[in-house]
C-alpha cells in the first residue's frame, strides 16, 4: 500500500507539487500524464528524494516519512522499498549489463556475490539480453540499455516501481521493445507508477490514470474515464493535442 | 669551445644509475600519500562540508600558489624552528612531504572536476537503488573520475619525479645531487648535467608509453 498525502515542493519559487495526495494499491498500475513542467517527474522523484519535499507524508509498504523531519535514515528506507527506471536510462558506465543488476543486490541488500550474480542472469533472460551480460552500456542500443535499466529496477524486488519517460529518449525503433518488457513487469502484479506520453500504452496496461496539471492532480480514474469521457477542460484539450 | 668529454658521460651513467632507486622511491611515495589526500580533498570539496570546506580551500590555494622551492625550505629549515619535534625529520622524508602537500592540492581539483564531469544521472541512479553517498561515490563515481583524471594525474606524476630533483637543496644525493657533486670533483658541469638530464628524459618517455597503455586499459568499458 502506498499513501501519499500533502505531498508538497517547490524550488525556491511557486510550489511545483500542490499538496498532493494518492493511494495506490498493492500491485496496481497507475499512469501520470500531464503537459509538460506540470511536476510529474518531481512527483516520482520526490517519492524516493531525489528531490526533497518540504511537507507531506509518504508512507511506502512499512515505512511512513514525514517530508519536513526526515533524516537519513528515512531516505534510505524510502530508497529501499523504491526502485526508479530513468528516461535516459542512467546505467552505471563502468559496470558491465550483469553488473549494473547485480550492484544493489550486493552493496544495498549484503546478498553474497554468487547469489547476486544468478539474479542477475534469471533477470537479464526475462529482459531477453542474456547474451548481453558481460557487455558494458557503451555497447548496447538505447532499447537495450533500457531494458538493462529496467531489469536493474526489477532486481530490487521494491514495493514500488517508478517510471519516469521509460521510452522517451529511445529511437522509436526501440520503444516496442521496451513496452513489451514493461508489460511483462505489470504482469508479475509489480506496483507501478508511470509517467509517459504513449496514450496508447496507457489506456492498455494503467488500472488508473492520473491527470496532473500545475502541480496538482485534477482528474484520476479509470481510463475508460480519462481518455473515454475527460471531465475537465485541461484533460479534454490535453488529449486533443495529443491524441490529435 | 671544446670537445665533449664521452667517455667521462659513460663513466657517469652507472654512477647516476645508482640514484635513480632513490629519486623513483621519493616520486612513487609522494604520489602514493598525494593521490589519497588529494581524493579526500575532492570528496570533500564536493560534499562542502561547512568550515571543513574553508580549510581545504585555503589549503589548495596556499600548496598551488607558493612554489615548491620555498614550500620545501619551510618545511625542513622552518618548521624545526618552531615544531621541536619536527628536529628529526631527514631530508628525503621532509621531500616527501613536501611533494605530497604541493602535488595534492593540484591534484584535489583534477580529481575534483573529474567528479563533477561524472554524468549527474549516474549519481541519481545510485542514490535511487538506496546506495550510501559512500557506496555511490567509492564504487561508482570515483572509479569513472578516475578515467577522466588519470591523463592529467600521470602529467602531475612525471612532474613529481622532476619536482625531486629539488630534493638535492635539502642535502639529499639523488639524480641530481650525485651528478652536483661529481661535477664539483671533475669540473666538467655540462657533461655531469647533459647525463642526468637525458636519464630524466629517458625515465619520463617510458612513463609516457605507460600512460598510453594505462589509458587505453581505462577507457575499455567506453568504447563500442
Ligand atoms: N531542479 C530544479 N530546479 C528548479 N526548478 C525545477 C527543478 N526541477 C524541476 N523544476 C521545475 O519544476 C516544474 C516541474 O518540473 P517536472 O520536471 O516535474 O515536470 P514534468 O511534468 O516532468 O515535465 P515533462 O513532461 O517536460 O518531463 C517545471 O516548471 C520545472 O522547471
Ligand atoms: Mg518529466
Amino acid at each position: 500500500m502506498i499513501d501519499i498525502s500533502g505531498l508538497t515542493k517547490h524550488f525556491g519559487g511557486g510550489p511545483v507539487l500542490n499538496n498532493i495526495d494518492l493511494q495506490i494499491a498493492d500491485g496496481e498500475r497507475v499512469v501520470v500524464i500531464g503537459p509538460s513542467g506540470t511536476g510529474k517527474s518531481t512527483l516520482l522523484r520526490c517519492l524516493n528524494f531525489l528531490d526533497v519535499p518540504q511537507a507531506g507524508r509518504i508512507t511506502i509498504g512499512d515505512v511512513t516519512v514525514d517530508a519536513a523531519k526526515a533524516g537519513k535514515a528515512d531516505v534510505l528506507a524510502l530508497r529501499r522499498r523504491t526502485a526508479m527506471v530513468f528516461q535516459n536510462y542512467a546505467l552505471f558506465a563502468n559496470k558491465t549489463a550483469k553488473q549494473n543488476i547485480m550492484e544493489a543486490l550486493v552493496t544495498v541488500q549484503k546478498r553474497s556475490k554468487a547469489e547476486a550474480g544468478e539474479r542477475a542472469l534469471a533477470v537479464l533472460a526475462e529482459t531477453g539480453l542474456a547474451d548481453k551480460a558481460d557487455s558494458y552500456p557503451a555497447a548496447l542500443s538505447g532499447g537495450q540499455q533500457q531494458r538493462v535499466g529496467i531489469g536493474r529496477a526489477m532486481a530490487l524486488e521494491a514495493e514500488l516501481m517508478l517510471f519516469d519517460e521509460p521510452t522517451s529518449a529511445l529511437d522509436p525503433e526501440w520503444v516496442g521493445e521496451v513496452l513489451d518488457l514493461m508489460r511483462a513487469v505489470a504482469e508479475r502484479k509489480q506496483t507501478m507508477l508511470i509517467v509517459t506520453h504513449e496514450m496508447q500504452f496507457a489506456r492498455e496496461i494503467a488500472d488508473r490514470v492520473i491527470f496532473m496539471d500545475g502541480g496538482k492532480i485534477v482528474e484520476n480514474g479509470a481510463p475508460s474515464e480519462i481518455f473515454g469521457s475527460p471531465k475537465d477542460a485541461r484533460l479534454q484539450k490535453f488529449l486533443k493535442r495529443v491524441e490529435g | 669551445m671544446r670537445a665533449l668529454d664521452l667517455d667521462y658521460m659513460l663513466g657517469l651513467v652507472p654512477v647516476i644509475l645508482g640514484y635513480v632507486p632513490l629519486t623513483l622511491f621519493m616520486a612513487v611515495a609522494g604520489m602514493g600519500f598525494a593521490l589519497i589526500l588529494a581524493s579526500l580533498l575532492a570528496v570533500e570539496r564536493v560534499a562542502k562540508i561547512p568550515v571543513l570546506d574553508w580549510f581545504v580551500v585555503l589549503f589548495i590555494s596556499f600548496f598551488r600558489g607558493t612554489p615548491l622551492l620555498v614550500q620545501l625550505f619551510l618545511f625542513y629549515f622552518g618548521l624545526p624552528q618552531v615544531l621541536s619535534f619536527l628536529t628529526q625529520i631527514d631530508g628525503v622524508t621532509a621531500a616527501i612531504m613536501g611533494l605530497t602537500l604541493h602535488f595534492s592540492a593540484y591534484m584535489a581539483e583534477s580529481i575534483r572536476a573529474a567528479i563533477m564531469g561524472v554524468d549527474r544521472s549516474q549519481w541519481e541512479a545510485a542514490q535511487s537503488i538506496g546506495m550510501t553517498q559512500g557506496q555511490m561515490m567509492w564504487r561508482i563515481i570515483l572509479p569513472q573520475a578516475a578515467r577522466i583524471a588519470a591523463p592529467t594525474l600521470v602529467n602531475y606524476f612525471i612532474d613529481m619525479i622532476k619536482g625531486t630533483s629539488l630534493a638535492f637543496t635539502l642535502g639529499v644525493t639523488e639524480m641530481m645531487g650525485a651528478a652536483q657533486k661529481e661535477a664539483a670533483g671533475s669540473f666538467l658541469y655540462f657533461e655531469a648535467f647533459l647525463v642526468v638530464a637525458v636519464m630524466y628524459w629517458v625515465i619520463v618517455e617510458v612513463l609516457s608509453q605507460g600512460q598510453k597503455r594505462l589509458e587505453t586499459h581505462l577507457n575499455k568499458a567506453f568504447v563500442r
